[in-house]
């Protein structure tokens, strides 16, 4: 019995830190629709400036309780400070570009103040001291709790009681609400939406800094922080429902407390099987958010969001004749690469194509099919697995293996996708994250069959393609046949039934399409490409693991068709390519090339708000679109 | 139009890579060296330090076979896609004559197996994956840390001698926790017959839930506690423990837990008494580790890390490799390599003929709080050549050549 109220109370004070992250998250993300990749690194910042103002306010003996508390509210006001900075200096120039762009420029300032952050503090953990009078802990049913968790869970009681009322009694919170709910509206209707915008950003981001603040008595300051707790926020957030405080604090709850007890019950006897529970927290909250998502389109307490009134999609034309001979010209260069450059260019040739199909493959369903995924890697590690598998395991040859693992994507992809499909917009993007997350998780613990943690090692191709130009040619081929058969697929009537899926579902719906099953098979065709590019992969680097299927390689996707421009169809492909050349030139120059890396993005966002392909057909035309 | 971008575009970028190959200085011997520098840089940046403090030794005594010696250092973003195409590029425009560096597990995998694939020596420094000698060991791949297994086996004399019945086990949820805590149970199993393990909590990495899981092996009731956590996990561990009593009268042991990059964070709350392998710079007294730790801290102002002589004897195994095959060939270094003898700040080593791996040990002692700061107390040096498996359980693992 005790141990279950222990259990509990773990489970609370998991919540109330879990909830101080995600209800700031949850404010931005619902009032600008930003996916704020950023909130993550603000978090980590709370904790570094906290450890640093309490350390300046702290005498021999430690901090007082003024030191410690001012130091958690100065840390929390110099978080707010930079979030409202970053609102007004970057985001707010960019509200204009296409959905989902502004998730760009947060990318760009996740690398700048992770680099900033190493610079500052070095490279160390650093564990800051415990709260002054709260050191120790309190007997409960006999058993030894920290009394800070107390304090933290009614901190967390209290910040949800004042934003509830900040939300329900104050006109700004009637403002917030309103602008969560349909924000064209409150800008028709005369309300300032650019101080709006930046006091939701400067208390979101407060927020954020404060639950990093709270955390010094728990966990040390450390550079993994930023993105260890933004997918964590962002399941909160979208369990909860957008944009709703109380649904974050039931999300936050649910999820602590799941987590907590899968610790606490330990190992399980099922049907003569023993299940390891406590393996389980690797992916629990993912696995609650797809159930919750299947269940509730829009989070426990969200609700619909209001009409989308903005024209998101521009359209793909044939090509121009002038177009299509520059393209073979292209094509007739690439063919002659390994004649004329050296041993690397052909290496880093054929990342880029691979990334390139991974790209375009990721664009076929933003763009067109007006779907965001925010998991598309799981297809690209399912390719790159299946292909490693067939070869390893089933004994395939290597050339059977890269063309069957493709259909290993497509399953996945059709198992996924026909319960994303039902979903929209940011929620159906969350649940491919939850999607690509679960097979991620099993990919790493399955060491038997997937060789876990580790990945497989050995994948080569055969001996007449072991050299690089020969394989070189391969991934050209390939690559170039799955972007152009994308490319084909969109010119299609099917390819225009899914434009119109997405431009206007009504009367999508009144002319008979069964939009649902269109998106169906669009998903199944993405990851089937993406497929395609993962055994690519896997066969020119020689081995595989998890990150295949993991988040970062999700973001880079996302990052290199916005970077390209989402509009254009060959916007992922110089996306990609540039990406990929960027950060492996930058890589190799500087010691802080993440921070380089990211300032160059935010310098690209804000001259390139369409994407470096949208930009160019702005201001040169729409003639010969591609 | 908007092709046009994208053939001036590509145009460039076929230019540039063909007009960026750096020169090469004449004369220079280069190795080729990747890390995750930025994904582990409390680690990574003292191992940094190290190399470049043994290569300036080297150049100043006259480089390595009449030539300079040139350390050409590339960021593998922690990932092994990137490590290896990082590895192509070192050895195709770089001219490097061999690879060494690597510092996660799955990283010096792909890499060991991408050095099989072109025939050209590689000397894993970090990656600690048992595998990497054993199970998936191959002729150009050596490795110079001790791996788990073996340190693993250095604790278990003393986890043996006390007698403890009910062991609890928590571990970072992937292959080094798992391998670390496999090989444990079952070294234990032999020593103690009837030893009995009570809990295991694996906990992800970097994410641990510290207050559950420490609730949870306090309610196991276990005599002794089996740990291979560290970094930001073993903090947040630590520190519930502490507030909680986890660990009062209990024996508690844990991996790496001694290595400053883990110790060093603790500060004054540095449990007392836990049995770990790690790195006492501060009380080493051997001429060697002398001679180093003087160096190092002319040249930087700093104290070494564990990290920094993992770097510092890479370096010289590297060096020590060149001088015995005079030659950069790749077959003659690998033959150098075997038997390899290696003065490092720990004492000689020796890579072994039969898998690889060096005989590099780890310090293992008991951890103590001096002046608010983490130390090694009452510890020894464990050899790493006396906790190998025997050579008939190797051979069985390793595949052959």
């Amino acid at each position: 019995m005790s141990s279950i109220v222990i259990q509990f109370l773990n489970g609370l004070a998991g919540a109330s830190a879990l909830f101080l992250v995600a209800a700031g998250l949850s404010l931005i993300f619902g009032v600008t629709r930003i996916v704020n990749f950023a909130h993550g690194s603000l978090y980590m910042l709370g904790i570094y400036i906290a450890y640093s103002a309490i350390g300046w306010a702290s005498g021999s003996d430690g901090p007082g309780p003024m030191g410690f508390w001012g130091g958690v509210l100065v840390s929390a006001i110099a978080v707010g400070a930079t979030g409202a900075l970053t609102e007004m200096l970057l985001l707010r120039r960019i509200y204009g570009a296409p959905e989902l762009f502004q998730l760009l420029a947060t990318f760009g300032v996740v690398l700048v103040l992770k680099d900033f952050a190493l610079w500052v503090w070095g490279p160390e953990d650093l564990l800051g001291p415990r709260a002054p009078g709260l050191q120790g802990s309190v007997a409960i049913l006999g058993q030894a709790f920290p009394t800070y968790d107390l304090v933290l869970i009614a901190i967390g009681a209290s910040v949800l009681c004042a934003l509830w009322l900040l939300l329900r009694r104050t006109r700004w919170g009637m403002l917030v609400r309103a602008a969560t709910q349909d924000r064209e509206m409150v800008g028709a209707l005369g309300v300032n939406q650019k101080w709006l915008f930046t006091a939701v950003f400067a208390l979101g981001s407060a927020l954020a800094g404060l639950g990093g603040a709270l955390q010094i008595p728990r966990e040390p300051a450390q550079l993994l922080l930023d993105l260890s707790v933004i997918a964590d926020a962002f399941v909160v957030v979208v369990v909860g429902g957008m944009g709703s405080v109380p649904g974050a604090a039931l999300a936050a709850l649910i999820i602590a407390e799941i987590k907590s007890f899968c610790v606490g019950i330990g190992q399980l006897d099922v049907l003569g099987f023993t299940v390891s529970l406590p393996k389980l927290t690797l992916v629990v909250e993912f696995i609650v958010m797809a159930i919750v998502l299947v269940a509730r389109p829009w989070g426990l307490l969200g609700r619909a969001p209001g009409p989308q009134r903005v024209f998101a999609g521009g359209h793909e034309q044939p090509l121009q004749p002038a177009v299509r001979s520059a393209l073979l010209a292209i094509l007739a260069l690439l063919a002659a690469v390994p004649f004329i450059a050296n041993g690397y260019t052909v290496v880093l040739l054929i990342d880029i194509l691979v990334f390139a199909l991974f790209a375009a493959s990721l664009h076929f369903l933003m763009g067109p099919a007006g779907m965001a995924s925010f998991g598309h890697a799981a297809y690209f590690g399912l390719g790159a697995y299946g292909a490693a598998l067939l070869v390893k395991a089933a004994g395939f040859p290597m050339e059977t293996a890269l063309l069957s693992a493709p259909f290993v994507a497509a399953a996945g992809a059709a198992l996924f996708g026909w319960f994303c499909v039902r979903l929209s917009g940011v929620y159906l993007a969350m649940l491919t994250l939850a999607f690509a997350q679960i097979a991620w998780s099993v990919v790493f613990q399955w060491d038997t069959f997937t060789g876990g943690s580790n990945g497989i090692v050995g994948v080569w191709p055969s001996p007449w393609l072991a050299s690089g130009s020969a394989y070189y040619y391969v991934a050209l081929t390939l690559c170039g046949c799955g972007i152009w058969l994308l490319r084909r697929i969109v010119l299609s009537p099917y390819g225009f039934a899914l434009r119109a899926g997405r431009d206007s579902p009504l009367r999508c719906d009144a002319i008979g399409i069964d939009l649902v099953r269109m998106q169906w098979v669009a998903f199944i065709v993405a990851g089937t490409c993406a497929g395609l590019a993962g055994a690519i992969y896997a066969f020119s680097k020689g081995s595989i693991s998890p990150e295949t299927l993991s988040i970062p390689l999700s973001v880079d996707g996302l990052v290199m068709v916005l970077l390209g421009g989402v509009q254009t169809a060959s916007g992922p492909v110089v996306g990609a390519a540039l990406f990929t050349w960027l950060q492996d030139t930058v890589a190799r120059n500087t010691d802080y090339w993440r921070a380089l890396l990211g300032g160059i993005i935010i310098a690209l966002v804000l001259l390139f708000p369409q994407g470096i392909v949208g930009f160019i057909r702005q201001r040169f035309g729409r003639s010969g679109s591609l | 139009m908007k092709t046009l971008g994208s053939i001036l575009f590509s145009v460039g970028l076929v230019w540039l890579q063909v007009h960026a190959a750096p020169a090469v200085a004449q004369g220079t011997i280069k190795i080729g060296e990747l890390n995750s520098y930025k994904v582990f840089a409390a680690f990574l940046q003292p191992y940094k330090k190290g190399w470049e403090l043994a290569l300036e030794e080297v150049n100043a005594e006259g480089g390595v076979l009449g030539r300079k010696l040139a350390i050409v250092s590339r960021d593998d973003n922690g990932n092994p896609g990137d490590a290896v195409r990082a590895a192509e590029e070192l050895l195709s425009r770089e001219n490097v004559s061999f690879l060494v560096g690597t510092f996660a597990s799955h990283v010096g995998l792909a890499v060991a197996d991408f050095a099989k694939q072109k025939k050209v020596l590689f000397i894993a420094a970090e990656p600690l994956t048992d595998k990497i000698t054993w199970q998936n060991g191959n002729r150009y791949t050596f490795r110079l840390r001790a791996s788990t297994y073996m340190q693993t086996a250095m604790l278990i004399p003393d986890a043996a001698k006390l007698n403890k019945k009910r062991w609890a086990i928590v571990y970072p949820n992937y292959e080094y926790g798992q391998s670390a805590s496999a090989a444990f149970k079952a070294l234990l199993k032999k020593n103690q017959p009837g030893v009995e393990f009570v809990t295991e909590q694996a906990t992800p990495l970097g994410k641990i839930d510290a207050g559950a899981v420490t609730q949870a092996l306090a309610e196991a009731r276990p005599d002794a506690i089996f740990s291979s956590l560290f970094g930001a996990d073993l903090a947040r561990f630590v520190r519930e423990g502490n507030t909680r009593g986890l660990f009062k009268g209990r024996a508690v042991f844990n991996l790496l837990g001694g290595e400053p990059e883990y110790l060093d964070p603790l500060k004054d709350e540095t449990p007392k008494g836990w049995y770990v392998t790690g790195y006492p710079w501060y009380a080493i007294d051997t001429p060697e580790h002398n001679r180093f730790l003087n160096a190092y801290q002319k040249r930087y102002g700093d104290y070494p890390r564990l990290g920094s002589v993992v770097g510092y004897a890479t370096v010289m195994s590297a060096v020590a490799a060149m001088k015995r095959a005079g030659s950069l060939d790749s077959e003659k270094l690998v033959a150098a390599m075997e038997g390899l003898q290696v003065d490092t700040p720990f004492g000689k080593i020796t890579y072994r003929a039969q898998d690889h791996q060096s005989t590099m040990g780890a310090y293992v002692g008991r951890t103590a709080s001096r002046n608010g700061r983490g130390v090694m107390d009452q510890f020894h040096y464990a050899d790493g050549a006396k906790f190998m498996p025997s050579d008939a359980e190797v051979r069985s693992m390793r595949p052959r050549d």
